[in-house]
């Protein structure tokens, strides 16, 4: 796996991307490639804009300026480089293209777990029912949930629902997924099944950015860790290097203390 | 008396009728209107969602009574002559119709925000996302209210026989005027209209259980 940033095209390009709520500035002019197969986490403080960067990849928030491109194409906007909003219908066909699986699962709550996976698989993918049941009953299989195909949101553990979450997400065969602090929302001891899914995708090669508060998976699975605070890139490495204790960077030192006191 | 009630019977049934074929129309009509308002109000931009919220406002705040009485009374003098049966149920549907809004509005904005999100990212177009995640979900939340609201349209259909229409409650009084027995009449006429509505409410209980398993 690469770190170079030239060796091979980006998948995910995102350049000098700005974004601000009213006066506050939540993204200064990020930069960030990323390319195929790479597994890129995202950490840094709350407020810190990872979770918009993230968002504004597959277009849930506009971006003011700069521009983000998956597999060259920009995301939001039309391609003559005017910033026209894509259309409805265009701006779809593109989040179909990328994965995202959120913080709070958000799961279709009056569908079952093939339900849910099978949703985006007939309406945007065109595939028939029962096409589109073997696929979900396959990623239901990937994920350890065979056997909960027909349970409701509802009936399931919260580690259940992320894991539905994933292979709803995957199922669909994005390009690049997004993955949104997806072991925030759980009880301790239901982060390792979902972590555990998270890394065998990335063993097959999913291209993935992650922002997560898990430091040890990251350290372990990511192949870059990007710093964010105040808006920007702080600093962005390979793991030994990020997570190292002599990191020159000192914003970066003084979270990971506070965050190693906090956590271990 | 009883015979009375027997000879008037057909006539009645005919006002019945038209009671039920008003209702019908308000209820449809207001159903649509107020569901296409209700997404512009919910989802549109800024100026089509004043556009609702003055039209919405306006018509609550008018008794129903005042309004049957606007529109076929005061249309008129801008050029637009209604018959007395159209007139009350274009009335009878913009009231209906800005309650749906309502209802919509509430059942719509109960579903959580990552609902959308997350239907989004798999790619479902904005009429996907209200078919197939949104609807389903805050169908539940609409059906109580609104159909309260049908039963209260049922009830207030009887105000167009102020405008001269034998729906049933006009029935009801041409055939007092003929044999001056107000209260059987009466009472038969509410055991009716209460016989509809009571219907109507039961088939709304079985419903809402049926969709029951939608937890929020």
């Amino acid at each position: 796996m690469s770190t170079d940033q030239n060796d091979a095209p980006a998948l995910l390009d995102i350049r000098d991307v700005a974004k601000s709520f009213g006066a506050v500035h939540v993204l200064r002019s990020v930069s960030l490639q990323v390319t195929r197969g790479e597994v890129v986490t995202v950490i840094g403080p709350s407020g810190s804009g990872k979770t918009t960067l993230l968002r504004c990849v597959n277009f849930l928030e506009s971006y003011d300026s700069g521009s983000i491109r998956i597999d060259g194409r920009e995301v939001g906007f039309r391609d003559t480089g005017n910033r026209q909003r894509r259309s409805e219908g265009d701006l779809a066909a593109m989040r179909a293209e990328t994965g995202m699986v959120f913080q709070g699962f958000n799961l279709f709550p009056h569908l079952t777990a093939a339900g849910n996976i099978m949703l985006g698989l007939t309406k945007v993918r065109g595939k028939s029912s029962a096409e589109a049941r073997s696929i979900a009953e396959h990623w239901l299989g990937r994920v350890g949930l065979a056997h909960k195909a027909d349970s409701l949101p509802a009936e399931l553990s919260g580690g259940q629902q992320q894991r539905v979450g994933i292979a709803r997400a995957v199922a669909m065969g994005p390009k690049i997924l997004l993955l949104d602090e997806i072991t925030s929302a759980l009880d301790p001891e239901l982060v390792g099944e979902v972590l555990e899914v998270v890394r065998s995708l990335a063993e097959d090669g999913m291209t993935m950015v992650m922002v997560t508060h898990e430091i040890a998976f990251a350290r372990d699975a990511s192949s870059r860790i990007v710093f964010m605070a105040d808006g920007g890139i702080s600093a962005v490495g390979p793991p030994r290097e990020i997570l190292a204790a002599d990191n020159t960077n000192e914003r970066l030192r003084t979270f990971l203390a506070r965050f190693r006191a906090s956590h271990f | 008396m009883l015979i009375q009630i027997a000879y008037a019977l057909p006539f009645l049934a005919q006002g019945f009728a038209l009671t039920l074929w008003v209702s019908l129309l308000v209820v449809v009509l207001s159903l649509i209107a107020g569901i296409i308002l209700g997404v512009g109000l919910v989802y549109g931009p800024a100026p089509l969602r004043w556009a609702v919220r003055i039209f919405s406002d306006t018509i609550r705040g008018i008794p129903i009574l005042v309004l049957i009485f606007f529109v076929y009374y005061g249309l008129p003098a801008v050029g637009l002559h209604l018959p007395s049966f159209w007139a009350a149920v274009l009335a009878l549907t913009l009231f209906k119709t800005a309650q749906v809004v309502e209802y919509l509005r509430g059942a719509v904005g109960s579903i959580p925000k990552g609902q959308s999100e997350a239907a989004m990212a798999i790619g479902l177009t904005f009429r996907q996302r209200l078919v197939y995640v949104i609807f389903p979900q805050a169908f539940r939340r609409f059906l109580p209210p609104w159909i309260n609201g049908v039963t209260d349209a049922v009830k207030g259909s009887a105000l167009v026989s102020l405008l001269g229409i034998t729906d049933l409650m006009q029935a009801i009084n041409q055939v007092i005027g003929r044999t001056y027995e107000a209260m059987p009449l009466y009472i038969l006429g509410a055991l009716i209209y209460f016989a509809v509505n009571y219907a109507l409410s039961l088939a709304s209980r079985r419903l809402e259980r049926r969709f029951s398993f939608i937890r929020d």
